[in-house]
């Protein structure tokens, strides 16, 4: 008996976060890739790199109330940023990606030249993302454009992106993207032990990110993120420029998105345009939602939930997959606005509430509000 | 013009001199050429009835609003063109008449984040370790202890106001504009909400905008009478009360108004 109050302790008491961290990460590091076929353990790892991806934005509208509809923009830049390095690196020095070659390109356009390093690639996959994001969020945040008017402009700028790269063919690969890689980092892809590292890596990336995440959340930067997003007049008033700390904490997102990206090249091997334009986009920030976007851990297991979803059952039954998903949005808009996350906070209050009935002489837990897990 | 009847006269100039100021909202004068000087440590009581362009001074000098014309100089500086947090910087703080605390921060964190206005935002990044002492001294002047680790989502409308006027304090402005503290509250909240101001006007400069006569009666001392976006008088309580013009066109019209 008291082995369960204690076990209850742990799933209600101060340390449920640490629980659940650590529960999350013994599920990921060692019980999938036990239980996991590779082919199982490569779609994990695709649902996790959507998860960094939802992290970001669970980062920007669950804390900092910014809607954004064009993290695709993001990803696709980490994402390319990868492709383009290891489509040279599997060229050779000489060589052309062999799409180029096909769309008659003869000579190496200037803009891949310094994608043949390797460290160039990876710093691209951070600073393309925070740049383009830091100067989106100047502009827009500087001019108080916010809510709807800044969704919209997201979205549009996922959709210029999109364009730009169909129509670039012989830069960018066109409509198929970047794909066939053989050589990543010295192991080719192909192989089930190279898979192994992937997920690993995926895995860990997406628990540092998460960890900067929280810390970020409960640092005064992160009290400071959620007064904006209830109350930016209020804030300015306060002596802070809100449009700083908007624009920071998008370029964070952004970033992740990149990284998000970028992991999701070897692990998938492709990256095209039609993962990065105004549907994928949106349907991500569906999934934070329906995880619950107030929280991280909401906005990661959303992302996780929503991409399985997807693969399952879009596989056997396509038509019904965007019916599912369109309701379920208007399911957690109209009865649980917090999301899954929040609907196990409250499973998890109420189970606190119920000990504390249960044996009087304990004192009442405390009410502490935490905005995020 | 110049030359008002406080007497705080050697250096000449207020904290915050305003002059000729006037905005014009689409052809309507909100604001038609007002003077003001508040001295340093000065508590003042800005009244007048509605549109009578209270809120809409306030509003400039924070910088929500931008002048047609006119001059306002704080400490010697000038604020043209600043924007709403640069001039908080300067020293000047406000309240609105609804106030907005921020519901899912507890009344620590509220004070707290006011507190840390100056801190350079790499340092921001850092959890709060402990209570900082201006923190602690804010929290003490509104009372609200017993309730810091709460949201401040659970306050009453009164304690609200409390925590925003503790916001403010724990900024250490030199100048503070409370924007009708105590519209809507009970008897006992305005009373304590007095105390409060007087408290608080000891070591501060207070411009208090408020309609309600018998707050006005009990803790003002000077007065300033607005009117159609002029100053219409300005004096002691009891001068500004016995004044004829005050009568007709602030009393009786809110007799009018509340009939």
């Amino acid at each position: 008996m008291s082995a369960l109050t204690r076990g209850r302790a742990l799933l209600t008491g101060r340390y449920r976060g640490h629980v659940l961290f650590a529960s999350v990460a013994l599920l990921l590091l060692a019980i999938a890739p036990a239980a996991l076929d590779p082919f199982r353990l490569g779609l994990l790892a695709k649902y996790l790199c959507f998860a960094i991806a939802a992290l970001g934005i669970g980062l920007a509208w669950g804390q900092g109330g910014m809607m954004t509809l064009g993290q695709g923009v993001f990803f696709g830049l980490g994402g390319y940023s990868m492709g383009m390095y290891l489509k040279l690196n599997d060229a050779g020095a000489e060589g052309l990606p062999d799409f180029m070659v096909w769309s008659g390109v003869e000579e190496l356009p200037a803009l891949w030249e310094p994608f043949r390093s390797p460290f160039f690639a990876l710093a691209m996959v951070v600073v393309l993302p925070v740049a383009v994001a830091s100067v989106l969020g100047l502009l827009v945040f500087r001019q108080r454009v916010r809510g709807a008017y800044f969704a919209i402009l997201s979205q549009a700028l996922a959709a210029a992106f999109v364009i730009w790269l169909v129509g670039q063919q012989g830069l960018t690969g066109g409509t198929n993207g970047l794909t066939n890689f053989y050589d990543v980092f010295g192991m080719d892809p192909e192989d089930e032990s190279a898979q192994r590292a992937f997920y690993f890596t995926v895995v860990a990336v997406l628990g540092a990110l998460y960890l900067l995440a929280r810390q970020l959340v409960r640092s005064r930067f992160g009290r400071l993120l959620v007064a904006i997003r209830d109350g930016e007049d209020r804030v300015r008033f306060l002596g802070y420029n809100p449009a700083t700390v908007k624009t920071v904490t998008f370029a964070v997102s952004a970033a992740m998105a990149g990284i998000a990206g970028a992991l999701y090249v070897p692990v998938v091997g492709i990256i095209s345009p039609a993962l990065l334009g105004v549907v994928p986009s949106i349907e991500l920030l569906v999934a934070v939602a329906i995880g619950g976007r107030f929280s991280l851990a909401g906005a990661v297991l959303g992302g996780v939930l929503m991409n399985w979803a997807h693969t399952s059952l879009s596989e056997n039954w396509p038509e019904g997959w965007t019916y599912l998903q369109g309701g379920l949005f208007i399911l957690v808009i109209m009865l649980a606005p917090k999301g899954i996350a929040g609907l196990a906070r409250q499973a998890g209050d109420l189970l606190a509430r119920r000990r504390s009935a249960g044996a009087p002489a304990a004192p009442p837990a405390p009410v502490k509000e935490e905005v995020a897990v | 013009m110049s030359g008002h009847p406080e007497g705080r006269a050697e250096q000449g100039g207020g904290l915050l001199e305003i002059r000729d100021l006037m905005v014009v909202f689409d052809g309507f004068k909100a604001i038609d050429g007002v003077d003001l000087t508040v001295g340093e440590g000065e508590l003042r009581f800005l009244i007048g009835p509605n549109g009578a362009g209270k809120t809409t001074l306030i509003d400039v000098i924070t910088g929500l609003t931008r002048p047609t014309s006119g001059t306002v100089t704080f400490a010697g500086a000038s604020l043209a063109g600043r924007k709403e947090h640069q001039i908080v910087r300067l020293g000047i703080g406000r309240t609105f008449q609804t106030s907005v605390v921020f519901e899912e921060l507890s009344v620590l964190e509220n004070l707290d984040l006011a507190a840390s206005f100056r801190r350079p935002l790499p340092s921001l990044l850092r959890r709060r370790r402990g209570v900082a002492a201006e923190v602690a001294a804010a929290l003490e002047t509104i009372g609200l202890q017993d309730l810091a680790d709460r949201p401040a989502g659970i306050l009453s409308h009164g304690q609200r106001q409390w925590l925003e006027i503790g916001m403010l304090i724990a900024q250490g402005p030199r100048l503070l504009l409370l924007d009708e503290p105590v519209a809507g509250m009970s008897k006992d909240e305005r009373e304590r909400t007095g105390e409060l101001l007087t408290e608080i006007a000891r070591d501060h400069t207070v411009i208090v905008i408020e309609h309600d006569m018998e707050f006005l009666r009990r803790y003002a001392s000077t007065v300033t009478v607005l009117h159609e976006g002029s100053v219409l008088v300005e004096g002691d309580v009891a001068a500004v009360q016995a004044d004829p013009r005050v009568q007709e066109v602030y009393l009786g019209r809110k007799k009018e108004e509340a009939a």
